[in-house]
């Protein structure tokens, strides 16, 4: 049987100091977490909200707002998964606002099952990167992804592109980890089939 | 196994935690069942490439904008 408990001799993420040395005021330690986090905050804001300006917006209100709560981080998590907490929900109230998609909390996604069911079975060949230039590439990926209901982009982003465990995942969106899973299996089946157009081997199986 | 057992395990098995017990099922299912191998092979391919290219540039100038931005409303209250 595993061990339940982990081992006494835990490591200690280097955050922890840099932290605690903020809370006391240090403004050079809470700069140099925002040097390691403000390429990331960025990138997890402007997946959710896919808008250039609200992730500029995101990033500085989230920044702004973990400085103002320093006291209230606990240590129970890591730095940057309360971080990321952060600004999922600055994004997600900004989706609110924009009103741009009607489902915009991490609960209304789960009742469609569109696209979670493969049906094209045609394979990768060549691979996408010898089938297209880096520029249209970037494009497909873009438009792609931009589809995905936002619970469903929130969760890939976080787990696939951040690659946040699905404990880490889960904590930074306050849902349970098997919610995360059944999301995260939707979400990639989602792209797959969506990638599907673009990436299948063109000659051989039906047209999409 | 069927199909749809297969997809059940799938994040499992990307994540190396699929129950010992069910793992040789997976794995035979993989072998006999060519639109799952291909949904596997696929779905690996779809999170590699969101996760080896960065699809929103943050260039440097936007960085260092940014950065005094949150710098400036970041300071200890006196």
């Amino acid at each position: 049987m595993p061990a339940i408990q982990s081992p006494a001799t835990e490591e200690i993420h280097p955050d922890v100091a840099l932290v605690e040395r903020a809370k006391k005021g240090d403004t050079a330690a809470f700069e140099q977490l925002v040097r390691q986090y403000e390429r990331q905050i960025f990138r997890v804001a402007q997946h959710i909200t896919q808008n250039r300006e609200d992730a500029e917006d995101i990033t500085q209100d989230a920044f702004l707002k973990a400085y103002e709560k320093l006291d209230q981080f606990q240590g129970n998590s890591k730095f940057s998964t309360w971080l990321v907490r952060i600004a999922v929900n600055e994004s997600l109230m900004r989706l609110r606002k924009r009103k741009t998609s009607k489902t915009v909390s991490m609960d209304q996604d789960v009742q469609t099952e569109d696209g979670s069911i493969p049906r094209d079975f045609a394979e990768w060949r060549p691979n996408p990167e010898q089938l297209y230039g880096q520029n249209e590439l970037g494009d497909i990926l873009r438009k792609t992804i931009q589809g995905l209901p936002p619970g469903f982009r929130t969760v890939f982003t976080l787990r696939d592109v951040e690659n946040l465990s699905t404990e880490e995942t889960a904590e930074a969106l306050g849902l349970s980890v098997p919610a995360v899973k059944s999301r995260l299996l939707r979400a990639r089946l989602q792209l797959r089939e969506r990638l599907s157009r673009y990436f299948r081997q063109k000659n051989g199986g039906p047209k999409p | 196994m069927t199909c749809t057992d297969f997809l059940a395990q799938l994040t499992d098995y990307f994540d190396g935690k699929v129950d010992p017990a069910l793992l040789a099922d997976v794995q035979a299912h993989i072998c006999e069942c060519h639109h799952c191998e291909v949904v596997l092979d696929t779905t690996r391919q779809t999170i590699a490439i969101y996760r080896e290219n960065e699809i929103y540039e943050f260039p440097t100038e936007l960085r260092e904008r940014l950065h005094a931005a949150i710098m400036a409303r970041c300071r200890p209250t006196p």
